[in-house]
């Protein structure tokens, strides 16, 4: 498993840092967050939102872990389960080693110094009738700890050190613009020097121009600094242009989590591959090629009920049977990249056996283009034989005549 | 639905038996820990100079002698069965839902709150009536145009309406326009007897009431609307080409107006148990005003009574206005 | 209830053309839309001129507070509407279909919204009354601009909600918002746009509010429903990428004006205004490696109503000195000519912009 790493550092050392030789973090093993739904008189539980169900990951000393999925897909809830913001339903959490699955309130206020979390709404995480100086001051007073030089020369250094400056110590939030305000936010989060950020969308309210000001702040910070980032975002370019390495969510699971080159050049889970596809890119002549994309049939199924087997079969254009009764684990098939699918692309068919597709797949490789289609067939056994029944004795001229006939 | 009002019915009885135990024991339980005995507890329940077999009697009929957990049993159980008052010679049988007996004027509490409540309940829903039209339409102008003359000078009004007491300005209405210029009549009569004359003598008490709730309803209104027409759904409605009146009424009124129908039940339940300031003002023998007699008189079992009842009004609006809440806004699912 | 006060000023002002009817669908002329409020003159959009034709998409990009929002909105005449709609300052000439709407009757320019143009918004849930089903909410944009009874509308409603792509649109059309997800409710909100089969549709940012996946359903839908019903659009957005995706034409802003205006191609391939370098350049790119620092506009977008001097972008221009003098800080570039149907208002010359563009900017993208 080896990667480079993106900062100044790493890129003279002409060898990429071997990831397995950093230390471990954080570990999380089979992680869940479920939010009971109570019904009826009683109030009995009759089911559960499961947000994040059985998770496992590991994040290493210096390192980004970018981790992506849509609204829904449990991201958030996750990031906010791993600084113990809530309680696990169920899992481990170890930091540094030490399990802090289940420790109290009490028990993590020391650890709180070293896990620090950015959020994403850079208005509402801001006491408006704090100044900026009480704003990054009170992990100091919460922790009672007396910085060198004193407080107030340690929170200007650090209005500093996020591009403000030391005369705004007096101001309020509401003289400043949505950009500042993320850097106010990030600045607290570095008062007590945490080993481990975790950020929840950091840059998705912002402007572009101040987004890109903020993400390369977060660069220098962790060149500087050291520090650990696990940074959660919809963005998928803004993912790809910051992390290491990167966790795909779907439905509660993570289906890929895989060093950033590999995942971007060659995704193996047809999801991430979907989700990828459907990235506008700001280059007008990439339009011609937009059959690239793969368009996803229907919504995101309910987080109450999801699917059997692999979550994503209901929409997924290479879904055989072993795809609707067997879940997939998450294995590395290759150095760097973890996968949790049967049929992955970019990769040998993980269930050559079964080659028929179920019908909801052929309605979903309906919206999917040939190419890819004819990609995907390379490492599917069940899209192979499809295709190939559909071409039967019968020339491609002749079946565009069929076609014409029915539609007739 | 029907599991939702189960459980809030339950929920609702729990709450009343709170409010009944909580009652109980400010009447029974703090005096007593003030150091009354039991004797002396007794004799308040009686009129002046009782002899010592009353003061036995009483003392055995409430049970003033008993442990308080039974004494607030035997008051439970006189709700649901009726109870049976001993009084020496006589004895007599309070009919089942029995809110109390008071020993001082020998009648059953429960008889005397039916007969009060049509009074109460002629008082609050007309007031009722006034304010929640006047209010509203006061609100939805001025919000309408805010800042405009109108808008200001109501607002005005409003501050007034809501600062003004109830016996400053209830007995300025009654000296001016039934003692000065005798417009209206100074006795209640039933609406059975006389639907004129109910509505004549009710007006002055009706206006006085309206004037301080219309103020808060207009306020609120004013600011519910103000709010409503800055959401995005009426710039939508604008966007569809609908007329400006359509969309005030059809987007606007109806978001403004849901979350007035909260405030507006619980004020009409708290109402219903008695408008205690204006009853007493304008003579009118409601229920508010049987309460007043009994903490004047010193007659627990009436108090008791009115104050279980008014819990009783509370909790059954607070019922109602989230039903009906569910019923005019479809995001909120009764589960 | 119609409140809408006619802003005299600046009407046949003698800059703008003096000549009727453009030939173009829609047209801007010289747009300004000013809200005086306690701190001062908020100039949302300060001279702003474009057209569209039928068939073709033009995307408005810019930050917030550049005034994007606001151009839309007026064209729809909505600011005008409502308690604080008589404030508003608005000069300048909209022509849509041969009519302008800036000096027309309100209840004239009331019947074209809806049905000759039509807007999506943002956020569907905020966008849409929670209280009324969907296609009670359809029925009612069908029925202002069609005399037909409720089953008539009713019908029309079903069949545009299975024309934007929702499954079962019999039983969905009696649903509510919340019950929709995101991506279905912008379907909705379009159905309910497109239910008079305007010939302008605006949308403001319409996928914004959504998943990857999701927009590429709606961006996907837009398209296909305009070469249906060959309608003009107007796609406010920030995201390049979206812009890239579906533009025939790109108008970008900054503080309240145009700084440049051209065909996809030109604005992406040859951009010749330090701002569309700025958003170029800030933008992450899903399709590259990129292993470089990412290069942000330096500072904060412009107060509106303290509006820099000069070039509104000269604070935060990195190539601000390169004009000789004090040019950029005192004299406000209008918009040139720099290539057929291609211009920018910078006072760059042409030969500095195209060496800094190639040489500086494009290889660093």
């Amino acid at each position: 498993m080896s990667e480079t790493k993106k900062t100044d550092e790493a890129k003279t050392d002409a060898a990429p840092v071997a990831t397995d030789e950093r230390e471990v973090l954080l570990k999380v093993e089979g992680l869940k967050k479920h939010f009971p739904i109570r019904k009826g008189v009683l109030q009995r539980q009759v089911g559960a939102v499961k947000a994040v169900d059985g998770i496992d990951f590991e994040v290493r000393k210096g390192e980004t872990l970018g981790v992506v999925g849509e609204s829904g897909c449990g991201k958030s809830t996750m990031g906010r389960v791993i600084t113990r913001l809530q309680d696990p339903t169920g899992g481990s959490i170890h930091f540094e080693g030490q399990d802090i699955t289940r420790l109290s309130t009490a028990g993590m206020r020391p650890l709180r110094r070293d896990i620090q979390m950015i959020f994403q709404d850079p208005y509402g995480s801001l006491n408006p009738r704090h100044t900026i100086g009480s704003i990054v001051s009170a992990p100091f007073r919460l922790q009672g700890v007396e910085p060198e030089g004193g407080v107030k020369k340690e929170v200007q250094r650090l209005l500093e050190l996020v591009g403000l400056s030391p005369e705004h110590y007096n101001r309020y939030p509401h003289e400043f613009s949505g950009g500042q305000r993320q850097r106010i936010g990030i600045a607290r989060a570095l008062a007590l020097k945490p080993k481990l950020v975790v950020a929840d969308e950091p840059v998705s309210a912002l402007d572009v121009s101040i987004q890109a000001q903020v993400v390369n702040l977060m660069d220098d910070l962790q060149s500087e600094l050291g520090l650990t980032y696990v940074i959660i975002a919809h963005d998928l370019s803004v993912v790809r242009h910051v992390s290491d390495r990167i966790a795909v969510m779907y439905l509660g699971k993570i289906v890929e989590l895989s060093d950033r080159t590999s995942l971007y050049e060659a995704p193996m889970h047809p999801y991430t591959k979907a989700l990828m596809s459907a990235v506008p890119v700001p280059d007008p002549k990439r339009r011609g090629a937009k059959s690239e994309r793969i368009l996803l049939k229907g919504d995101v199924p309910s987080p109450i009920s999801p699917p059997s087997g692999c979550r994503f079969h209901t929409r997924c254009w290479k879904a055989t049977e072993i795809c609707r009764t067997t879940e997939p684990a998450l294995v590395e098939l290759k150095p760097g990249q973890q996968v949790a699918c049967h049929h992955p692309e970019n990769f040998e068919d993980q269930a050559p056996q079964d080659t028929v597709l179920l019908t909801v797949a052929k309605e979903a490789a309906e919206l999917v283009a040939d190419e890819v289609l004819a990609e995907s067939a390379a490492t599917s056994a069940a899209l192979k034989a499809e295709a190939a029944s559909e071409e039967t004795p019968a020339s491609a001229d002749a079946e565009d005549d069929r076609q014409e006939s029915t539609d007739k | 639905m029907i599991s939702y009002i189960l459980r809030r019915t339950f929920a609702a009885v729990i709450l009343l038996l709170v409010v009944t135990a909580v009652t109980f024991a400010i009447f029974f339980l703090l005096p007593r820990m003030a150091g009354q005995t039991a004797d002396q507890l007794a004799q308040q329940y009686i009129g002046k100079s009782p002899t010592q077999a009353d003061i036995a009697a009483v003392k055995q009929n409430l049970g003033l002698d008993q442990p308080l957990y039974l004494q607030y049993w035997h008051f439970i159980k006189g709700i649901v069965v009726g109870a049976t008052y001993d009084l020496g010679p006589t004895t007599t049988h309070c009919n089942a839902p029995c809110f109390g007996y008071s020993f001082k004027n020998h009648v059953e509490v429960w008889p005397q709150l039916t007969s009060r409540l049509p009074v109460t309940l002629s008082l609050a829903l007309g007031a009722a009536v006034m304010w929640l039209v006047s209010g509203v339409l006061i609100g939805v102008i001025s919000a309408l145009k805010p800042g405009s003359f109108f808008d200001r000078a109501f607002m005005g009004v409003a501050l007034a309406g809501v600062s003004l007491p109830m016996f400053f300005t209830g007995n300025l209405a009654l000296l001016l326009f039934t003692y000065q210029w005798p417009i209206f009549g100074r006795t209640y009569v039933p609406f059975t007897e006389n639907p004129a004359q109910w509505a004549n003598t009710l007006f002055p008490a009706w206006c006085s009431l309206a004037l301080l709730y219309s103020a808060i309803y207009a306020r609120l209104t004013r600011s519910g609307m103000l709010e409503t027409m800055n959401e995005d759904f009426i710039r939508t409605a604008r966007a569809k080409g609908l007329r400006e009146r359509k969309v005030v009424a059809r987007h606007g009124l109806r978001a403004a107006l849901t979350p007035i129908i909260t405030v507006f039940g619980m004020d009409l339940g708290l109402l219903l148990g008695g408008a205690v300031i204006t009853e007493s003002v304008f003579s009118l023998p409601g229920i508010g005003q049987y309460a007043v007699q009994g903490i004047t008189d010193n007659d627990l079992p009436p108090i008791l009574g009115v104050t279980l009842l008014a819990a009783l009004f509370v909790v059954i609006a607070n019922l109602l206005v989230d039903l009906l809440y569910a019923a005019a806004d479809p995001r909120v699912r009764l589960s | 209830m119609t409140e809408l006060s006619k802003t005299g000023a600046a009407v046949g002002e003698p800059t703008s053309s003096p000549e009727s009817a453009p030939d173009a669908f829609l047209a801007v002329r010289d747009l300004k839309v000013h809200f005086p409020t306690d701190d001062g003159l908020v100039k949302s959009v300060d001279g702003l001129s474009f057209q569209v034709e039928k068939g073709k998409t033009l995307c408005i990009v810019g930050e917030s507070g550049s005034g994007k929002s606001v151009t839309s909105l007026a064209i729809m005449g909505l600011h005008r509407l409502g308690a604080r709609g008589k404030n508003v300052q608005m000069s300048g000439e909209i022509w849509l279909g041969g009519k302008e709407l800036v000096n027309a009757d309100p209840d004239e320019v009331r019947r074209l919204r809806g049905r000759e143009m039509a807007m999506i918004f943002q956020d569907p849930l905020s966008a849409m009354h929670p209280y009324y089903t969907i296609g009670n909410q359809i029925v009612e944009a069908y029925r202002v601009h069609h005399d037909v009874n409720k089953k008539t509308a009713r019908k029309r409603a079903i069949e545009m909600l299975d024309r934007v792509g929702i499954p079962e649109p019999d039983k969905r059309v009696d649903g509510y918002p919340h019950e929709f997800s995101g991506g279905m409710r912008q379907r909705a909100m379009i159905a309910m746009a497109l239910v008079n089969n305007p010939e302008l549709l605006i949308a403001d940012e319409p996928t914004t509010a959504l998943d990857v996946t999701v927009q590429a359903q709606i961006l996907d839908l837009i398209r296909d429903l305009q070469k249906e019903f060959g309608s003009a659009v107007v796609l406010i957005t920030h995201d390049l990428g979206v812009v890239a995706e579906i533009a025939d034409d790109v108008l970008v802003m900054y503080g309240g004006r145009c700084v440049e205006r051209g065909s996809v191609d030109d604005v992406f391939e040859r951009p010749q205004h330090p701002y569309t370098w700025g958003l170029l350049g800030s933008m992450p790119r899903i399709d590259r490696e990129t292993s470089d620092r990412l290069i942000p506009v330096k500072g904060q977008p412009p107060s509106l109503i303290n509006v820099p001097s000069g070039c509104a972008f000269h604070p935060r221009c990195p190539y601000a000195d390169i004009p000789k003098g004090d040019v950029t800080r005192t004299v406000r570039p209008e918009l040139q000519p720099v290539g057929s149907g291609h211009f920018s208002a910078c006072h760059l010359s042409p030969e500095d912009r195209t060496r800094i563009w190639t040489e500086e900017i494009a290889p660093k993208l």
